[in-house]
């Protein structure tokens, strides 16, 4: 069995045998970004030396019976993480030269772990996009079909993964970046409750929404990363202090009498009805596995794409007025002045699609339309969770589609932001409520692959995982690669 | 809503946003298809609906404040275009 196709839980089993060691691993794998990743771009920028450096770390770590849960274990960052030491461009102009003095806790944590970083995965400019076409670094394409969008933004990590250069990725969602590409590469992607996983050092988007998670092809793989990602930490205010449950002790656990909620809103027209078929027979597998089913009523859902693009667009505008062209990222030559300087340096290092949204956010901020646009979205924001909860009150997890369509052509999308943004819109739900959900492998149509989406109550990754997880025991459709990249 | 060249140029500064002539023209088009666009809230009935504050209801957290971490300021300033002493240069603000 070649290295590269090998599950986390593969690889652990054989560094622990013997069988070969980390370096063999990260070898094998940068020789085949080396190769392949002309075709993807799905990586800004591959850290080689360093990689080799912690593989051979990770041995000796081994050898002295001192390994880690992720010991040797390669992994590739979304470029959103800071990495002490390596540039971090957020697939921005504006940080193509910063170089970050720090790491983030997330990246922190996996390499206390044993993890072993390839490299920075591509992506939206500051995961302001669906499709990863906003990149500064030039869009990322499907292996499924090269002219295709691996969605976005973490179409980087997603292509990665289902590339077989590394066997996770970390990623971030605001409003479907992990499970919107997982879903159009036929791998499993999860975002976990808000608050679940530090933000520290994760360069900040919209801060209400913005959770990090994990691409993987295993959910099984999932709960080893997440595992060590997720937990309290100090330094990020919003970090919760709610302690981890064993995800991968818990994962084997039958999913007999599981209550699945069903979305009537989900099944309406905008769905792909291809779609509608591959993820309905999904569902009909969680019923074989003893699970039951009941329909639920989310009478909101369809105000959540709108109210998303209010409050996202708001935070971002916000937080990105930190890139002034003083302290760090693109500076403007020969300014006038200071105020000549902020708007060159912006408007020189944001894409077109980070300046729609910035002006989008001061718009709706801006003195006169705050009420009816900001507190409005507010207001129904609140709406849209109670309708969650509601939900939650009948059943365990909520099942859909995760996507409306299979991947699209790039290019297609690009000159609509209202259809690119629709392309959320079965996803957008969980971050306005600050749920858990998962997308994982559940078919394929037009010989394209789609996600099962499903969603949990607060702080049940637990629940997701061992759902998807027993789903992937009883189907196949993870294990098919793209032609190409077997 | 559709948006004027004059209230995306008003929009532009408050976001310290300088755009080409073409950047005016494909804004005045696109953020007015997303204004309307998410005009479709003002049709939802939210009277008495308290504004969501946080997806958790928690309540910010709060920590002493003490000194927690060193002077890392010659480390930082590695990534500004301009400094001198310790201190970030910007164009001249006073005559």
């Amino acid at each position: 069995m070649a290295l590269h196709t090998m599950t986390m839980a593969e690889l652990t089993a054989g560094l622990e045998s013997g069988a070969f060691t980390s370096v063999d691993v990260t070898r094998s794998l940068l020789d085949r970004i080396a190769s392949h990743d002309a075709k993807l771009n799905a990586l800004i920028t591959v850290t080689g030396d360093a990689a080799l450096a912690a593989a051979a770390k990770a041995d000796g770590d081994r050898a002295a019976s001192n390994a880690g849960v992720l010991n040797g274990l390669p992994i590739i960052h979304k470029d959103i993480f800071c990495t002490r030491g390596v540039k971090t461009s957020c697939g921005s102009k504006m940080l193509d030269n910063f170089v970050s003095p720090y790491d983030a806790t997330v990246v922190e944590r996996l390499s206390a772990a044993g993890a072993v970083v390839l490299g920075k995965a591509n992506m939206d400019e500051f995961a302001m996009g669906s499709s990863n076409e906003t990149s500064f670094y030039g869009p990322v394409h499907n292996p499924w079909d090269l002219d295709c969008s691996p969605g976005g933004s973490s179409g980087g990590s997603a292509a990665s993964v289902a590339a077989r250069f590394a066997p996770a990725a970390t990623a971030t969602d605001t409003g479907g970046s992990i499970r919107q590409p997982a879903a159009l590469t036929n791998t499993v992607g999860i975002k976990p409750t808000y608050g679940r996983v530090s933000r520290y050092g994760m360069i900040a988007f919209a801060s209400s929404l913005d959770q990090a998670g994990t691409i993987t092809r295993t959910a099984d793989d999932a709960a080893r990363v997440l595992g060590v990602m997720a937990g309290f930490d100090e330094r990020d205010s919003t970090s919760v202090d709610v302690p981890v449950p064993d995800y991968l002790g818990e994962i084997g656990d039958s999913i007999k009498g599981l209550r699945v909620g069903v979305v009537r809103q989900h099944f309406d027209e905008g769905l792909d009805a291809d779609c509608a078929v591959t993820v309905k027979e999904a569902i009909a597998v969680l019923e074989s596995l003893g699970a039951t089913t009941v329909e639920v009523d989310l009478p909101n859902i369809d105000l959540s794409v709108p109210t998303y693009y209010v409050v996202a667009p708001a935070e971002c505008s916000s937080n990105l007025s930190r890139f002034d062209g003083v302290r760090f990222g693109h500076r403007a030559e020969n300014a006038d002045d200071l105020f000549d300087l902020y708007c060159r340096s912006r408007g020189e290092g944001f894409g077109d699609e980070v300046k729609r949204r910035i002006m989008t956010g001061a718009y709706v901020l801006s003195a006169g339309y705050y009420d009816a646009y900001y507190l409005k979205a507010q207001q129904v924001r609140q709406l849209i969770a109670d309708d969650f909860r509601k939900a939650f009150a009948d059943v365990d997890v909520i099942a859909g589609p995760t996507t409306p369509t299979p991947a699209f052509k790039l290019g297609d999308k690009v000159d609509d932001p209202i259809t690119m943004y629709l392309n959320d819109i079965y996803t957008i739900g969980a971050n306005l409520a600050g749920l858990p959900a998962i997308s994982v492998p559940c078919g394929f149509v037009s010989d394209l692959p789609i996600g099962l989406h499903l969603v949990a109550s607060h702080f049940a990754e637990s629940t997701l995982l061992r759902c998807a997880h027993q789903y992937q025991q009883q189907t196949d459709w993870h294990t098919a690669c793209a032609e190409g990249f077997a | 809503m559709s948006l004027d060249k004059d209230q995306v140029q008003q929009i532009a500064t408050l976001a310290r946003l300088k755009l080409s002539e073409d950047e005016y023209a494909e804004s005045v088009k696109k953020l007015s298809k997303i204004v309307d666009f998410v005009d479709q809230l003002s049709q939802a009935d939210t009277s008495g609906v308290i504004p969501m504050a946080h997806p958790l209801d928690l309540a910010q957290r709060l920590r002493p404040d003490v000194v927690t971490e060193p002077d890392h300021r010659d480390h930082y300033q590695e990534n500004a275009a301009s400094v001198t002493d310790g201190l970030y240069l910007v164009p001249k603000v006073i005559e």
